[in-house]
């Protein structure tokens, strides 16, 4: 099986270093540093009070190093810079202001921020470190009435809403990294969908980091109102360095009555060489309320790179008929570790949600797949179905699946169901004999693995996420 | 509800204050007789381990979803009396008996074996089933025992284990030599007589099959009166290369006792070990089950059937550790919410690194006939070997409302439809039973609670 | 076409085959039988590369190249096709997309012309009548949830769409009922041309009432025992194995169908 091994070693592609004049506050994190950020953003008064107070109950939180099944050392929270943005006018009315370098680091990675040279349908926000440098389509959107916007600006133009909205779903206190979050946050996309509007385009905003001491802490608040509906991806990736950097986000989604809110992230951080130097610590926070009746919430992941991946897109399903969804892909290899899944809290009538979670472990890496379903006494008639499966490439890595069922109604109904699988001598040999390299054999055994996931990705994603895993067939995804 | 904090506080408190455990320890300690050296060191390790650790609190991710603060704070008297016979009579412990080992049986009053009780004439001669405490002090048993017990019942991090340890005394040992196959069951019938006394026993089980030796071993459990006590016990089973050991565990503890329980099976190369669990007493029960195989080509079926009534309480944690390679292991549980009752499934599942060949499958299905039952399901797997085959499912749920259209469009009342049913959920774990006896208590016991009149019908 | 010199091939150590020689021209239909365990099966994955096997002596040519040092995939793109006995299942993979990027992977080979999927949905449609299958096939994975008779089926389906110039059909008559066996044969004579060559390896005479051979060989112990026409077949089925079974051990090499006659008569 070696062979299988080899193919999975692949050059990571994004490891570049944009050479760009970035200003940058010094490391380390007190109240100060929280006022200091809060001033470079002209906030109001009361998202630094919103700051403060995440960060005050930080202080008294432990980082959970207990039960995940993850290991690195300890993270030095004072070595951290958490504010580092390039150098470029705050305001930037139009593309035309953005430096020329940020811009040309975004098509090199594969995202032109210029409108005419974009996939038609896709809006972007584009995130580099600590700041938002470009929203695309932003007044098309706005004729109908959606929001897309960095989240500085909706602080700054649409106060009322984030303060209605800002924390309601992952709250600061809710873990350490939320936390720490909630306390620095410096950017991230702001998205509102009023009332029966189907956003006409698909939203996208990527993520970069490219100073090797920051961290990044951004924010994702998606708001889809009574019988709106919208798609929004995220992609990320980062320079290769030799240490270790930390991304702490928080993602809140609200879907009110008959709203629908669809999320997909193709995740690409640098992951670390082989021995495992370097590579991002990705602690993320993602949850959606599905507030309102007959909503619906439906994540979807494809999980590639970060050393440590520490990750449970969840949905409260509230709202009666409301339903949570999660696929999931995630591919660890080398020295990679991943502990991630979902929670799915079942609170409200007929409540439905699905998990498909598949997992490929290679090289030394440690995958584990960590899920909560929890039927409270009020949720009459709940479902949940859940699938997990595994497979291990090589015999050094690690499958792990840990499910959490509590089931407090009898009318609910939760199955769950797990098996692990490996790429066969049989199956091989199978798809050799029909004229098909080992090389494609393993990536069309693997894609076939991951198909349910992959068919709910939108289609330029999914053609990314099959690049991704090192596929080479042509857009036959579905 | 008090924090996690406090509660550890709490147990940490009420063991400290009562210290019923410290001073019994000291009494059996003291106690004279020829009981060796090294038993008296593994009593005494055993109790600073628990008196450092305490009682679990639901912090601990293996306690999570149980709370033994009721235990702790219980003010239960170690039993620790050697020579207590309490008069009971064959007759009153006759409902007890399995005809299949009627001469084949160890009785137990309080954790204290009872030779007049037991019957032991169907044994071959070679067969060693004697009292624990007698094998501890005769030096031709002694032997195999010092290097057998608490080998793999570890204390550290099990607070219950290491309390059995400290009072290890009475219990059973088990030794089949080589090639021996014994064809009665033998039953291990461990009766409670507590009625106001709050008593606290701890049995202790080993069982040594030695090379392709074959037997089958019945523990069960069981009441006089209606008592309040606790019973902590701690059974290791020794397979070695090509034996075969069937187990059956009856747990029908009193509906207002404290069971808590540790098995734990190694297994040889090319052995077998069938377990088959039932719980149906107790108010609050726990049985942590461990099987490793410690060698290659062996075999294991670990089966369960909790059913559960309202004010009841019922943890099973089991760990399947496939070590070495070609080994296969099935797990089916299953159980049956009635009332106000709660179950909690946690299965582990380990395939080890270099464990290739491993074939494991593990279940687990909850049937909720009640809206105020809970039940915590947990299958676990963790595996780090590239071929092999491994799966598991967990599911709750309630019966299914096609299969009860079925039988009441076919003149069935709802009721008995619904008790049908349910019998048949339990069935798939009953039917595998080999002993018949036990099936036959086992089909009574699930008729009765179902409050069912198939019969009259 | 192909040349096979005395070929000894082993698995896990132990020699399956002992010594095979053998030629295939094309136009050529050769029938391979022999009871179980008499390397039949072998021979057929030794001619498509599989892993597991190791050639330990002989060699074979194929259009005049060493077959033997071409990795599986090259073989099959040269137009080498094995019809396994027990069809692999490939999850999540559709039909239709495993067979197209088979299909070009070949073109591509022969610096021919590649498929859109739209192009190659036609000419799937038109070799799909072959072996009268139903549309709905291509779209489910490959092989998942297939009857036994639907995997055969659409092991010839796969030829249909990749043209071999030697076929290697391996027991695709076992497990079939009569109305599948008639499909599948009908479908492999449908297949046949001047330009090809298709070696069945069975067990019984039964799929040779279908596609008539023009050489039967007799596989015992790892050699061949016995070489005729199509009525050594016929002969076969009547008097059973048994009368060949110790042959293999006892006999090195084969037997002209003369000798064979000479000694029916003395029976």
């Amino acid at each position: 099986m070696s062979n299988i091994e080899l193919l999975t070693n692949r050059e990571y592609k994004y490891g570049f270093v944009t050479d760009i004049e970035s200003e940058t506050i010094p490391k380390g994190l007190t109240e100060d540093t929280i006022r200091l950020i809060s001033a470079k953003k002209q906030e109001p008064e009361w998202m630094l009070e919103f700051r403060l107070k995440a960060y005050r109950q930080w202080l008294t939180m432990k980082e959970p190093r207990h039960w995940p099944n993850i290991k690195y050392p300890e993270v030095n929270y004072q070595d951290v810079i958490y504010y580092s943005a390039p150098k470029q006018k705050v305001n930037k009315a139009s593309l035309d202001e953005v430096d020329p370098e940020l811009l040309r680091t975004f098509e090199k990675l594969g995202i032109p921020l210029q409108e005419q040279k974009q996939l038609a349908g896709v809006a972007i926000d584009a995130v580099f470190d600590s700041v938002s440098v470009a929203t695309t389509y932003k007044e098309k959107l706005k004729k109908h009435g959606v929001i897309f916007c960095s989240y500085t600006d909706a602080i700054r133009d649409y106060p009322e809403l984030v303060k209605k909205y800002l924390g309601s779903v992952v709250p600061v206190g809710d873990n350490y990294f939320a936390a720490l979050n909630s306390a620095v946050f410096s950017d991230g996309s702001f998205v509102f969908v009023p009332k029966g509007v189907r956003c006409p385009m698909e939203l996208s905003t990527y993520f970069r980091i490219n100073n090797q001491e920051s961290g990044q802490f951004e924010r994702t608040l998606i708001i889809a109102e009574e019988g709106a509906s919208v798609s929004y991806n995220e992609g990320c990736t980062a320079p290769k360095f030799d240490k270790n950097q930390l991304h702490a986000a928080v993602v809140e989604l609200v879907a009110l009555d008959d709203a629908e809110i669809k999320y997909s992230t193709v995740q690409n951080w640098y992951a670390g060489d082989e021995e495992g130097k370097g590579g991002i610590y990705n602690f993320v926070t993602k949850r959606g309320k599905c507030a309102g009746r007959n909503s619906k919430i439906s994540w979807t992941q494809v999980e590639t790179g970060s050393a440590i991946t520490w990750k449970y897109p969840s949905c409260i399903l509230q709202g009666e008929n409301s339903i949570g969804e999660f696929y999931s892909v995630a591919l660890t290899n080398h020295s990679q570790q991943a502990d991630t899944g979902t929670k799915m809290i079942h609170l409200g009538k007929n409540t439905r949600s699905t998990i498909i979670s598949k997992g490929i472990s290679a090289g030394k890496s440690n995958n584990s797949y960590r899920g909560l379903v929890k039927v409270m006494p009020k949720a009459e008639g709940a479902r949940n179905y859940t699938q997990c499966d595994s497979m291990l490439i090589g015999s050094r890595c690690g499958a792990n699946t840990f499910p959490y069922i509590e089931v407090m109604n009898n009318t609910a109904r939760v199955e769950h169901e797990a098996s692990t699988s490996k790429i066969s001598e049989e199956q091989l040999f199978y798809l050799q004999q029909r004229g098909i390299s080992q090389e494609d054999a393993v990536s069309l055994i693997i894609n076939g693995f991951c198909k349910a996931v992959f068919r709910e990705l939108p289609m330029e994603f999914a053609v990314e996420a099959q690049r991704l895993l090192g596929l080479k067939l042509e857009g036959s995804v579905g | 509800m008090a924090a996690p904090d406090d509660l550890r506080k709490m147990s940490t408190q009420i063991f400290t204050e009562e210290n019923s455990y410290s001073l019994a320890h000291q009494e059996l300690q003291e106690e004279p007789g020829r009981v060796a050296s090294w038993v008296k060191r593994l009593r005494d390790e055993a109790f600073e381990s628990f008196a450092h650790s305490g009682f679990p609190t639901t912090e601990q991710e293996e306690w999570k979803y149980t709370n033994v603060v009721q235990i702790a704070k219980a003010k239960f008297e170690p039993f620790i009396k050697s020579d207590a016979d309490e008069g009971i009579t064959q007759k009153q412990i006759a409902p007890f008996i399995y005809e299949e080992a009627n001469s084949s049986r160890l009785v137990f009053i309080n954790g204290i074996f009872n030779e007049r009780l037991s019957s032991l004439e169907s044994l071959p001669g070679e067969t060693v089933a004697v009292d624990l405490a007698r094998a501890l002090t005769e030096s031709e048993q002694a032997e195999i025992v010092r290097e057998y017990l608490a080998r793999s019942a570890d204390v550290d991090g099990n607070p219950f284990t290491a309390l059995n340890t400290a009072f290890l005394s009475g219990g059973a040992f088990l030794f089949f030599p080589a090639g021996v196959v014994v064809e009665n069951p033998i039953h291990l019938l461990f009766i409670s007589s507590a009625e106001n006394s709050r008593f606290a026993s701890f049995p202790r089980v080993l069982i040594v099959a030695g090379r392709g030796s074959s037997a089958t071993v019945i523990e069960s459990y069981a009441s006089l009166k209606q008592g309040e006590y606790f019973t902590d016990a701690v059974v290791e089973v020794v397979i070695e290369d090509d034996a075969r050991i069937e187990h059956y565990k009856v747990q029908n503890e009193s509906e207002k006792a404290f069971h808590v329980a540790r098995t734990i099976a190694e297994l040889g190369r090319n052995s077998s070990y069938n377990s088959t669990v039932i719980t149906l007493g107790a108010r609050l029960s726990r049985h942590d089950i461990s099987v490793n195989f410690n060698h290659e080509g062996a075999e294991c079926w670990v089966d369960g059937l909790y059913i559960v009534e309202d004010g009841q309480h019922t943890d099973t944690h089991s760990v399947i550790d496939h070590k070495l390679p070609h080994c296969t292991s099935r797990q089916l549980y299953k159980g049956i919410l009635n009332g106000k009752s709660r179950a909690v499934f946690n299965g582990k599942v380990f395939v080890r690194q270099g464990a290739q060949g491993t074939d494991a499958m593990q279940t687990n299905r909850n049937l909720m006939l009640s809206n105020d039952a809970r039940v915590d399901t947990k299958p676990q797997l963790e595996i780090f070997a590239d071929d092999v085959k491994c799966a598991h499912g967990a599911t709750v749920g309630q019966l299914e409302e096609e299969e009860l259209f079925y039988l009441v469009s076919r003149g069935l009342h709802t009721e008995l439809a619904r008790n049908l049913l349910t019998y048949g959920f339990a069935e798939e774990v009953v039917e595998k039973i080999k002993i018949d006896s036990i099936k036959a208590q086992l089909d009574e016991a699930v008729l009765n609670r179902l409050h069912a009149r198939l019969e009259a019908q | 076409m192909l040349e096979i010199r005395d070929l000894h091939a082993s698995i896990e150590g132990k020699e399956i085959l002992k010594g095979i020689s053998l030629s295939i021209n094309k136009g050529e239909v050769h029938a391979i039988m022999g009871p179980n365990g008499s390397g039949k099966s072998t021979l057929a994955k030794v001619l498509a590369g599989h892993p597991q096997y190791v050639v330990t002596k002989g060699e074979v040519l194929y259009e005049g190249r060493n077959l033997l040092e071409m990795p599986p995939d090259e073989r099959a793109r040269e137009g080498i096709f094995l019809a396994f006995q027990y069809p692999v299942e490939v999850p999540g993979v559709s039909n239709s997309q495993f067979l197209r990027l088979a299909y070009n992977e070949k073109q591509k080979h022969l610096n021919e012309e590649e498929l859109d999927p739209l192009e190659f949905k036609d000419l799937l449609k038109e070799r799909a009548r072959i072996v009268e299958m139903d549309e709905s096939f291509m779209n489910r994975s490959v092989n998942e949830g297939f009857s036994g008779g639907e995997k055969k089926r659409n092991e010839i389906l796969q030829m249909a769409v990749l043209e071999p110039k030697l076929a290697v059909l391996d027991e695709t008559d076992s497990g079939l009922d009569i109305d599948a066996l008639r499909i599948v044969a009908g479908g492999v004579n449908k297949l046949r041309t001047p330009e090809n060559a298709i070696v069945l390896v069975t067990h019984y005479q039964r799929l040779l009432n279908y596609i008539v051979p023009d050489y039967v060989h007799v596989l015992a112990g790892g050699r061949i025992v016995r070489e005729g026409g199509k009525e050594l077949a016929l002969e076969l089925e009547e008097k059973g194995y048994d009368w060949i079974k110790n042959m293999g051990t006892e006999r090195s090499g084969a037997v002209k169908e003369k000798s064979f006659m000479e000694e029916l008569q003395e029976l």
